[in-house]
């Protein structure tokens, strides 16, 4: 119990050091571009896969659980839309890259700490923390809620080729329960959680990372321990966030 | 020149460094030789400011280096150079950008000054045509001379050599070693080299520090060595065949 709160005493030290204010602007936003691309852009493949997938099959078991003559069609797009907005798109989708870019930054920067980098960094006089985790963590600001819209309309997309091959479902009904009852506080409130989920997702790999001690077994072991830390840290914000701003 | 003064170090209660007191000479290499464990990179960490002393001083000819805050610090990080053990090269920038990286940091110097310079650094440790490589793509010798190429880039008045040959074949070792000797006089730097290496001690040690279980346990020069009459260092010099077949003629 006790080292939980070292780590997130030492946590909240490590970021104090990252949103120091950089040493060089140029070198700095040189890198968040490159992070952007390297994360971002990295991860939209596998997201739409997924995104595709879900919502094909959303849309089908809200079908099959919906078969009753008194429920009208366009529920079913409604539900999908819902789920993928509210739930599906950040919170999912915030999970998966949580395993893809969050076992990427720990073990990338895990590299770095033991093959001296980041003292050959600190040799330099450069505030390593900052000039390795600030970049990652803006460009995940930036991009995971892009992510994250996109994979609400790709969700959206495959209830939508669903609905074309399935009976009992007409297209026309599909999109009638897309637009019904559109809320935007809902993407508000899915915005607003993504937001402290990026943060998550880039900020625990890069301490498990900083701090990895050892060699390329410890590498492995700080690259599992972050992600399992991340998911969990997710479902609780997303939990808190979700107590705090729908009810 | 730099003034070592009674520096002690401890991790987790367990005491690495024992009142370690060394003056390192200008325009010389200095060594620092021991056992593996022995407590040699934790001196060197603890001399740049990578680790805090518990107590005791580091003097960068005369300036304090351990009362400093960090933005002090940066004016004499700049005029440091140091090559790693294992090159520390960053392994996502090519050899010309990592040569780069320090001048990019530190001057304003234009595009093409800061090509000049690098071109420069990587001819001077024998590097031609690999400045768009990347480091996992070249020889550990030629880690190492990257490695020196970015430690010399800045014009540094301080070299820090984490056992430079480690990890070499013995004769790359002394080219490296040799390479290292020439630059520092070329430049005049004060250069500190850690090394278990017996062949760097005989080829380049001008002033000789061995450390043994965190205590300074002796120093010299290389001639005084084979004849020291020091228990542990005379275990720590002939325990290789060769060694012993050399004392005995
Ligand atoms: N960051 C650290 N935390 C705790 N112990 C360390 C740390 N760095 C080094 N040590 C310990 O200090 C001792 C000396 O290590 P080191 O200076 O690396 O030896 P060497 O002379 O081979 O370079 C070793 O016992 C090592 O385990
Ligand atoms: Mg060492």
């Amino acid at each position: 119990m006790l080292s939980i709160f070292h780590h997130i005493g030492k946590y909240f030290l490590l970021l104090g050091r990252v949103f120091k204010s950089p040493d060089n602007f140029k070198l700095i936003r040189k890198q968040i571009i490159h992070e952007m691309m390297s994360l971002g852009i990295g991860s939209l493949g596998l997201i739409a896969i997924i995104s595709m997938f879900m919502g094909a099959v959303v849309t089908l078991q809200t079908a099959s659980n919906l078969n009753n003559p008194l429920l009208p069609a366009y529920l079913i797009g409604y539900a999908t839309r819902e789920s993928f907005i509210l739930e599906m798109a950040p919170t999912v989708m915030s999970l998966i890259l949580a395993g893809k870019i969050g076992s990427n930054i720990a073990s990338e920067i895990g590299t770095m700490r033991i093959t001296e980098q980041i003292d050959a960094l600190e040799i330099m006089g450069i505030n390593s923390a900052s000039y390795l985790i600030f970049p990652k963590i803006v460009a995940a600001l930036v991009f995971i809620p892009i992510i994250v819209i996109y994979s609400m309309f790709l969700g959206a997309f495959g209830g939508f080729i669903v609905s074309m091959y399935s009976s009992g479902m007409t297209i026309e009904s599909y999109v009638t329960g897309l637009r019904y009852d559109f809320r935007a506080f809902s993407i508000v409130y899915a915005m607003i959680k993504t937001v402290f989920f990026a943060f998550v997702i880039t900020s625990i790999p890069s301490y498990h990372g900083y701090y990895t001690r050892g060699g390329a077994l410890e590498i492995g072991k700080s690259s599992t321990k972050s992600v399992v830390y991340t998911s969990i840290v997710i479902l609780i914000i997303n939990y808190i966030l979700t107590q705090l701003l729908l009810l | 020149m730099i003034d070592v003064k009674n520096i002690n170090k401890s991790f987790n209660g367990k005491r690495i460094l024992h009142d370690v007191s060394i003056g390192f000479k200008q325009g010389e290499i200095n060594l620092v030789i021991g056992a593996s464990g022995s407590g040699k990179s934790v001196l060197t960490k603890c001399i740049v400011g990578l680790h805090e002393v518990d107590s005791g001083s580091v003097e960068y000819d005369g300036r304090d280096f351990t009362q400093m805050n960090f933005k002090e610090r940066k004016s004499i990080r700049k005029e440091i150079g140091m090559l790693f053990q294992g090159s520390a090269l960053f392994d996502s920038l090519t050899v010309e950008e990592n040569v780069k990286f320090p001048l990019e940091m530190y001057t304003k110097n234009s595009k093409e000054e800061n090509l000049d310079r690098v071109n420069f650094c990587l001819k001077r440790v024998d590097l031609l045509n690999v400045n768009h490589l990347y480091p996992a793509e070249l020889s550990g010798g030629m880690q190492k001379r990257v490695g020196i190429a970015r430690a010399i880039a800045l014009n540094p008045k301080y070299l820090f050599c984490d056992e430079p040959n480690s990890g070499l074949d013995p004769r790359t070792g002394i080219v490296i070693d040799n390479l290292i000797q020439e630059i520092t006089k070329e430049y005049n730097i004060t250069t500190i080299a850690v090394t278990h290496d017996m062949n760097s001690v005989m080829e380049t040690g001008e002033n000789i520090s061995f450390i043994h279980q965190g205590k300074k346990w002796w120093d010299g020069n290389k001639e005084d060595i084979l004849k020291t009459d020091n228990e542990e260092l005379n275990e720590f010099v002939y325990s290789s065949k060769i060694m012993q077949k050399f004392r005995n003629i």
